[in-house]
C-alpha cells in the first residue's frame, strides 16, 4: 500500500564515525492522522531515524518522502517548514526566557527592530486554547514542572506548523496522572488531523495510544503491525528477540542494622529555594528504601545532600553513625557509599576516556594499582577486563571510549565501578533511566543481589514500575517533604502511589514517622 | 592624604574617571555580546591594539579622523570574525585562538609602526588626527556637573549611548533573544532552526566591532598617537568588568565606572611623589581586589542563603 503514506522514509542507512551502524537500510512510513508508535531498545536505531528526519544528523543512503515528494531535511529549519516538529526527550527550553519568548524563538514576530511580545503572547494564548494545553505564557520556563514544560514543547512545534510531531519518550517524565493527560491531549490533536511518530519503551502505553506500531532492533526495522492486532509479549519479543521477564524476582529483606541516617535535613536548589525541607528517614543493612516521586521534588537536592555534592543547609546526614555534613566526598565514599547518579553523562563517567580508565575513577589510588610511584597497568587491565565481563559491557575492548557506547553499556561501566568496591550504601539515582531492556534488568538484579549481600540500598526512581519492584519499603517525596511511607513496598499499587506523589494523599506525621527506626 | 583628597574631589577628577573608563567600558559591552553567546572572546586586547593602529595610520592618509575611525571599525569586525572563523570553522579552542592573535597584536603592530613610521616605540611622526570633543550646550554652564560630563570625546558619549544601545539590543530584538538562548541552551535554538555557528559569529563579529571603538578611542581621542602595547591590559580589565557586571549592560557599566576610576586614580596619584611603579599598578591591583571581593561576595551570599533556608523549617508563604 505505498499510496496510503503520508510520509516515507526509505532505505535509510546511517553508519556513525565509529563505525557504528545506527540505522540499516531502514524503510518508515506513517499515514496521515495517525498515531504511529517507534519501539525498540536503547541504541536501536529510532533516536538516529528520527534524528535523521528532523534533520538533526544526515544519513549517508537513503531519502524522504513527504506526500510523494522528496524531502532533503538538511538542518532542523528545513524540516520544520516541511511541517515536521519533535519534542525531545531533554527538553529544549531556554530557562530564561518566558513561556511565549520560547515559543517564537527563531520566528519572533516583529514590531519596527523589536520583539512583537504582545503578539506572542496573543499566539501562544490562542494555540494553547485551541489544543486544550493549558500554560501561562508569562511564566519563566526555569519555574515550570516537567509536565508543563511538555506541553511548551509541543505548542512550540504546533506553532511553527508541525503537523507531523515526533514525541521522544515523553513520558519517561511523567506521573501516571500526568501521562493520562497527555494522552488526550495527543488524541485531542490526532482529531484535529495532527499526525504524531511516539517513541517509547512502554509497550501497554503503545497499546493503549497508538493506532499502529513499528518496531526496530540493531538498525533494523523488525515490523510495522496494528497495535489492535500485537501483545505487548509480541513485540517485547521482536525488540529484543527474546521475552522478557521485567519482574524482578527476589526474597523478603532480612534488614539489620542503620547505615543511613537522615535527620531534619534541609537542603537548597540552585535558586536558592527550599527544596528539601526537613526529611528524616533511616535505610538499614540488608534492605532497599525506594523514593518515588515526580522529577523535581527534591529527590535530586536529597541525592547531593547525601553523596556530599552540595552543602546541607541544615540538619544531619550519618553513615554508619558517622556525621558527614562537614566531610568531603572522598571521605564519604571510603565510608563505604557508591552512589549512581542520576546524569551519567555528567557525574558518572568522563566519555572521552576509556572504560579502563572510568573504572579505576575512584580506586586509582589503592596500593593495589598504584605503586609508590607509578600505575601497576597489569593489575589495572585485569580489572577492567574482569569487570566488562561480569557486567556484560558490550565494548571492543576495555580500552575502547565511554563516549562511543550505547546508555545501556554506559551505565554498566558506572555500576560496575561502583559495585566493584563493596559498597555498604548505594545511593542509586534513576539507575536505568533511558536505557534498554537487558541493561535494566541486569542492573535491577544486581541491586538485589547487594542487597542479599548486607548493602542499604537508597533508590530514587521516577520509574513507577521500577520502584515498586524493587523497594522493600518506599518512601514519597512531594515538594520536598516526605508524603507518604509504605513499609511493604509490595501491598501499594501505581494508582496509590501516583495519588501521593501528585499531593492529592498525605499520610499523618506518625504513620511518616514509621520509617526512623531508632532516635 | 590631603593632596589626596585634594585630588579626587576635584571636577577634573570626575572628568578624568569618564575619560579612562570610556576604553573599559566598550571593552566590557563588547566581552559581553560574546559572553551571552557562549564565546567568550579574550582577544579585546588584541582588537583594540590593531584597531588603535588602523585609526591612526588610515586618518594619517586619508586626512579624516572619521574615515580612521571607519577603518578602525571595519577591521575590529574583521578580526572578530577571523577569531570566530578559528573557533567555529577551524574548531581551535576559543582560548588559544584569542591569545594567539592578543600576541600577534603586540608583536604585529610594532612590526607594521616600525614598516611605516620608522620607530618601534611611537607613532610620532604621523600625522594622524583625532575624534573631536563636544561641548554640550547647557550642560557645561552648570557648576560641577558641566566640566565633569561636558568637554568629553565623541566616542565617550557614543560608549555611554552604547549601553542603552546593548540593553535594547541584548533584551528587546529577536537578534538579542537568539544569542542569550545560543549561550544558554545551544541545543534548544539549534532545535528551532537557529544556526547556533552562525549567530556565535555574528556576536564574535559584533564583539570586535565594539571593541574597535575602545581602540580608536585609544589613539585617537585618550591620546593622539600610537605606542606599542598602548591598551595596557585593558582588554582583560574590560573581561573583570563584565563578569562583574553580572553579564548585564547596565552592571558592566558601573564596574567599568569602578575601574575607571581606579585607573584615573593611577594618573593623578603620579603627581604626587607616590613612585610611578606603585601607581601604575593599582588599576590592576584593583581589578584583582575587585574579583576577589566578587567572588567572596557570592560566598557570602551562598552562605546565608544556606543559613536561611535551614532555619525557616516551617512551610513557605
Amino acid at each position: 500500500m505505498p499510496d496510503d503514506a503520508m510520509l516515507r522514509m526509505e532505505k535509510i542507512t546511517k553508519v556513525y564515525p565509529n563505525g557504528i551502524v545506527a540505522n540499516n537500510e531502514v524503510d518508515f512510513s506513517i499515514r496521515k492522522g495517525e498515531i504511529h508508535a517507534l519501539v525498540g531498545e536503547n541504541g536501536a536505531g529510532k533516536s538516529t531515524l528520527m534524528r535523521i528526519l528532523f534533520g538533526l544528523e544526515e544519513s549517508q543512503k537513503g531519502r524522504i518522502l513527504l506526500n510523494g515528494t522528496e524531502i532533503k531535511n538538511e538542518s532542523p529549519h528545513i524540516a520544520i517548514a516541511n511541517g515536521i516538529g519533535m519534542v525531545h526527550q531533554h527538553f529544549m527550553l531556554v530557562p530564561s526566557l518566558t513561556v511565549a519568548e520560547n515559543m517564537i524563538l527563531g520566528v519572533e514576530p516583529k514590531k519596527g527592530l523589536r520583539i512583537d511580545l504582545q503578539k506572542a503572547i496573543k499566539d501562544t494564548r490562542a494555540l494553547a486554547e485551541k489544543y486544550n494545553l493549558a500554560v501561562d505564557p508569562l511564566a519563566k520556563v526555569q519555574f515550570l514542572s516537567v509536565g508543563i514544560k511538555q506541553k511548551v514543547e509541543i505548542l512550540k512545534a504546533l506553532y511553527r506548523g508541525a503537523e507531523i510531531l515526533i514525541l521522544d519518550e515523553p513520558t519517561a517524565v511523567l506521573t501516571p496522572q500526568e501521562t493520562k493527560e497527555l494522552f488526550s491531549e495527543l488524541k485531542l490533536l490526532k482529531k484535529q488531523g495532527n499526525t504524531i511518530i511516539f517513541i517509547s519503551h512502554k509497550l501497554h502505553e503503545v497499546k493503549e495510544l497508538c493506532d499502529r506500531v513499528t518496531i526496530m532492533r540493531n538498525g533494523r526495522i523488525k515490523g510495522t503491525f496494528n497495535t489492535a492486532d500485537v501483545t505487548p509479549t509480541d513485540i517485547s519479543r521482536l525488540m529484543v528477540g527474546r521475552d522478557v521477564i521485567l519482574e524482578v524476582e527476589k526474597d523478603a529483606a532480612k534488614p539489620k542494622e542503620i547505615v543511613l541516617s537522615v535527620t531534619n535535613l534541609v537542603m537548597a536548589n540552585d535558586l536558592g529555594q527550599r527544596a528539601v525541607k526537613g526529611v528524616s528517614f533511616q535505610v538499614r543493612k540488608g534492605e532497599i528504601l525506594g523514593i518515588a516521586g515526580v522529577e523535581g521534588n527534591g529527590q535530586r537536592e536529597l541525592v547531593k545532600g547525601v553523596t556530599g555534592l552540595e552543602r546541607i543547609a541544615h540538619g544531619e546526614v550519618t553513615i554508619l553513625g558517622e556525621s558527614i555534613n562537614r566531610k568531603a566526598i572522598k571521605e564519604i565514599r571510603n565510608l563505604g557509599t557508591c552512589h549512581i547518579p542520576e546524569d551519567r553523562m555528567t557525574y558518572g563517567v568522563a566519555k572521552e576516556m576509556t572504560i579502563e580508565q572510568n573504572v579505576l575513577a575512584d580506586k586509582y589510588d589503592s596500593q593495589d594499582y598504584t605503586g609508590r610511584i607509578l600505575t601497576k597497568p597489569r593489575a589495572i587491565r585485569d580489572l577492567s577486563q574482569k569487570l566488562v565481563e561480569e557486567y556484560q559491557i558490550k565494548c571492543s575492548s576495555p580500552l575502547q571510549e565511554v563516549g562511543m557506547l550505547s546508555g545501556g553499556n554506559i551505565q554498566k561501566v558506572v555500576v560496575a565501578r561502583e559495585f566493584s568496591t563493596n559498597p555498604q550504601l548505594i545511593i542509586a539515582d534513576q539507575p536505568t533511566r533511558g536505557i534498554d531492556v537487558g541493561s535494566t534488568e541486569f542492573i535491577r538484579n544486581r541491586l538485589v543481589e547487594l542487597r542479599d549481600e548486607d548493602s542499604a540500598v537508597m533508590l530514587v526512581s521516577a520509574d513507577l514500575n521500577e520502584v515498586l519492584e524493587l523497594s522493600d519499603s518506599l518512601i514519597v517525596m512531594y515538594e520536598g517533604e516526605i508524603t507518604a511511607f509504605f513499609e511493604d513496598a509490595s501491598k501499594v499499587s501505581e494508582e496509590e502511589l501516583g495519588l501521593y506523589m501528585l499531593g492529592i494523599k498525605h499520610q499523618t506525621p506518625e504513620e511518616i514517622g514509621g520509617i526512623v527506626y531508632e532516635k | 592624604m590631603k593632596d589626596f583628597l585634594q585630588i579626587i574631589f576635584t571636577t577634573q577628577f570626575g572628568y578624568s574617571v569618564l575619560r579612562v573608563t570610556t576604553p573599559i567600558l566598550f571593552a566590557a559591552l563588547a566581552a559581553l555580546v560574546s559572553d551571552r553567546a557562549g564565546v567568550i572572546n579574550i582577544a579585546l586586547e588584541g582588537i583594540m591594539l590593531i584597531t588603535a593602529l588602523t585609526g591612526v595610520l588610515f586618518s594619517t592618509w586619508f586626512h579624516s579622523a572619521w574615515l580612521g575611525l571607519l577603518m578602525a571599525v571595519i577591521m575590529g569586525t574583521l578580526t572578530g570574525m577571523l577569531l570566530g572563523y578559528f573557533h567555529l570553522k577551524l574548531k581551535t579552542n576559543v582560548i588559544l585562538a584569542a591569545v594567539a592573535l592578543n600576541l600577534l597584536a603586540s608583536g604585529g603592530t610594532i612590526f607594521v609602526l616600525y614598516l611605516i613610521a620608522g620607530d618601534k616605540g611611537i607613532s610620532s611622526s604621523l600625522a594622524s588626527l583625532t575624534l573631536p570633543k563636544i561641548t554640550i550646550p547647557l550642560l557645561d554652564k552648570i557648576p560641577v556637573l558641566g566640566p565633569i560630563l561636558s568637554g568629553h570625546n565623541v566616542l565617550t558619549y557614543f560608549a555611554l549611548l552604547s549601553v542603552f544601545l546593548m540593553h535594547y539590543f541584548i533584551y528587546k530584538t529577536p537578534m538579542g533573544m537568539r544569542i542569550r538562548a545560543v549561550g544558554e541552551n545551544p541545543e534548544a535554538a539549534d532545535s528551532v532552526g537557529i544556526g547556533v555557528k552562525k549567530t556565535q559569529f555574528i556576536a564574535l563579529a559584533m564583539s570586535g566591532m565594539i571593541a574597535s571603538f575602545g581602540g580608536a578611542y585609544m589613539s585617537m581621542g585618550y591620546v593622539s598617537w600610537f605606542s606599542r602595547d598602548m591598551t595596557a591590559g585593558r582588554g582583560f580589565i574590560a573581561l573583570a568588568a563584565e563578569a562583574m557586571g553580572g553579564a548585564t549592560p547596565i552592571g558592566s557599566f558601573l564596574a567599568s565606572l569602578l575601574f575607571g576610576f581606579f585607573d584615573a586614580l593611577s594618573n593623578s596619584l603620579q603627581l604626587l611623589r607616590v613612585p610611578a611603579e606603585f601607581v601604575q599598578m593599582i588599576p590592576y591591583v584593583a581589578t584583582v581586589v575587585g574579583l576577589v571581593l566578587y567572588t567572596a561576595a557570592k560566598r557570602n551570599q551562598y552562605q546565608r542563603m544556606l543559613i536561611k533556608i535551614g532555619r525557616q523549617l516551617e512551610p513557605e508563604k
